[in-house]
């Protein structure tokens, strides 16, 4: 897939380029198993504070993600997990009230500084939901062009139609749709509508994913499709995944994080991120044993 | 057969379905209330042609002026149609931007206050519309539509001579639009605000502004309802008969000019200003204008309905 190099040209948005500090260094890959196609960007959150109103939902959070690589978030519902994601791509402060402290750097820039556009932040931090949300009145090819639609710059048709070609190839649906490309997306299954999410959003090629829950309304089949396609997309983009599902932490990703609460009402916290391998066979705290061990949770 | 507590009375498959006594007050109360409505349409509809009848028989040297009854109608359908239509093309443009800004784009405090303001006007009787119109909107008229006559004299609807007092047709547009303007705007704020949170978030997510989002999401979602919402408000402004009985001075004139003295009148407004003096065939002839703008009335609120009901049928989504 050469020519997924040439559209990562899009240009980082470094008006103003933060203080490029990796706070610690990545540890050493675990598994080298996927050759990487593009070079996709790290993401740095350091002493995040997230906060609906004046509850704070989320608290202390640092961590790295590593570029090329998937990262798992586990822990129990209402444990701030889709919170945080939220918050890596600026969707959190969409609702009322609600805030963000502390730094999310992407390849060392700020995403919360002050003169970032939430704009620009969402166009290189794609996000698929839980709720598999084609837009309706939009057809298959119509919503898998609907990102680059949006990027006011004029794409020619002949140029658009390989990117929806390429980018329904990459989500794994092409072949079940080429022949009804102008129809309704309403009228696939809800597997195909979440892989068609997929589609929409790595069309404007991202430098990272983020993924709520994306199997989470979906069947087990059609859930191994996603978890496979998964494995595909990291040797392009840097994954965040959130997940209930603790096989499919275990089976998808390279990096797993544990959030928890100690009780209901206090801040989600991020006890223990390590290595997918290591968090499931010798977790570091005994809290993320009995969680990953299905003893509580 | 031993009589358990819950064991069926009959066997099944024998005798009626149980119904309790609650469900079938509250049905045959549901039943009446829709019987009443049917009724009460029917009847509206045997007594305007029964009475429009004798005009519609009559042979033409009996009507007023001798005229043929379609040569009365007509103008008095041309004058409804036209100022019905000046009020649609200001209304819902107006209508979907102040749904837009409470629903989307606004703080809520300040939405809940607009939406309610929005909504007092359609508290405001028609017959305050009239005298505010005729009072201070027409005279406020006049330097702006002899500036238009001057200016753009060569569009038909600017042809003038520009009314100096105001009564115009183009006046009366603008009050219907007011009026009607509370109907579509809560029709499309409600459909505004229930467009799913996800598609929003998703075609943010994907890099859209606000105002993208909007385009993208919120108004093909909203469509249906926003055109369903304009025949509502159409509906009013065809039968509105106190503003513009005040508001317009009427010549009878089958004209496209909006801003000059000589006007159609509309149907309703004709009623209401003929109907006291009439007396013998005069009155069947103006129910039978009745009969047309009644007719006109349901076709427009039955198109509505259509559309409402093929979004229903597509999911609503």
């Amino acid at each position: 897939m050469n020519e997924t190099e040439t559209m990562k040209e899009k240009e980082m948005v470094d008006a103003q380029a933060g203080p490029a500090d990796p706070i610690m260094d990545p540890p050493a890959s675990p598994s080298a198993t996927a050759t990487v196609d593009a070079k996709a960007k790290r993401i740095d959150a350091e002493d995040l504070n997230i906060y609906y109103g004046d509850f704070l939902a989320v608290k202390d959070c640092s961590v790295n993600i590593h570029p090329n690589k998937v990262t798992a978030l586990i822990g129990s519902s209402g444990c701030g997990k889709s919170t945080f994601l939220r918050s890596l791509n600026r969707m959190h402060e969409l609702i009322d009230g609600a805030r963000v402290e502390g730094k999310v750097l992407l390849d060392g820039t700020d995403i919360y500084a002050r003169n970032m556009d939430p704009v620009l932040v969402r166009q290189q931090i794609g996000m698929v939901f839980q709720q598999p949300n084609p837009f309706p009145t939009m057809s298959i090819y119509e919503n898998t062009a609907a990102g680059l639609r949006l990027n006011r710059k004029k794409t020619k048709k002949t140029e658009l139609d390989g990117i929806v070609e390429r980018s329904l190839t990459g989500a794994h649906l092409w072949d079940e749709v080429k022949d009804r490309l102008d129809k309704p997306a309403g009228g696939l299954s809800g597997g195909q509508q979440q892989r068609l999410c997929i589609a929409r959003a790595t069309a404007i090629e991202p430098e990272v994913l983020l993924m709520d829950e994306p199997c989470s309304a979906l069947d087990p089949i059609a859930t191994l499709a996603i978890e496979d396609l998964i494995n595909e997309l990291k040797k392009r983009f840097t994954i965040v995944i959130v997940t209930h599902n603790m096989q499919q932490a275990a089976r998808a990703s390279d990096y797993t994080g544990f959030f928890n609460i100690e009780k209901s009402g206090d801040p989600g916290v991020l006890v223990e991120i390590d290595e997918t391998e290591k968090i499931f066979s010798n977790p570091r705290l005994k809290e993320t044993e009995d969680y990953v061990s299905g003893r509580f949770g | 057969m031993s009589a358990g507590p819950i064991s069926a009375p009959e066997a099944p498959g024998s005798g009626k379905a149980i119904r309790r006594p609650g469900d079938r007050v509250f049905s045959g109360l549901a039943i009446a209330a829709g019987l009443t409505i049917l009724i009460v349409l029917a009847g509206v509809a045997i007594f305007l042609i029964g009475e429009a009848w004798p005009a519609i028989t009559a042979p033409v040297s009996d009507l007023p002026d001798g005229k043929s009854l379609i040569h009365y109608i007509w103008p008095l359908v041309f004058g409804t149609l036209l100022s019905s239509t000046i009020a649609i093309i200001i209304a819902v443009p107006m209508a979907i931007a102040v749904a837009l800004f409470t629903s989307h784009i606004a703080p809520k405090a300040i939405s809940m206050s607009v939406s309610y303001l929005v909504d007092l006007l359609a508290a405001i009787p028609s017959i305050i519309y009239g005298i505010w119109g005729i009072a201070v909107l027409g005279p406020a008229s006049v330097p702006v539509t002899q500036w238009l006559s001057d200016h753009f004299g060569f569009i038909p609807f600017f042809d003038g001579p520009a009314s100096t007092t105001g009564r115009t047709m183009l006046v009366a547009g603008l009050v219907l639009a007011l009026m009607i303007l509370p109907i579509v705007c809560a029709v499309a704020r409600e459909v505004f605000q229930q467009t799913p949170k996800g598609l929003q978030e998703s075609a943010l997510a994907l890099g859209a502004t606000r105002w993208e989002m909007i385009r993208m999401v919120v108004l093909p979602f909203g469509r249906s309802a926003v055109v369903a919402g304009s025949m509502l408000g159409l509906g009013r402004a065809l039968g509105e008969t106190m503003a513009v009985t005040i508001i317009l001075s009427v010549t009878g004139t089958i004209t496209f000019d909006l801003i000059s003295s000589e006007n159609p009148s509309t149907i309703a407004a004709n009623i209401a200003l003929q109907f006291p003096e009439s007396s013998g065939l005069d009155v069947n002839v103006l129910i039978a204008t009745g009969l047309v703008l009644f007719a006109i009335t349901l076709a427009v609120n039955m198109f509505a309905r259509t559309i409402i009901s093929r979004r229903e049928a597509a999911g609503g989504r």
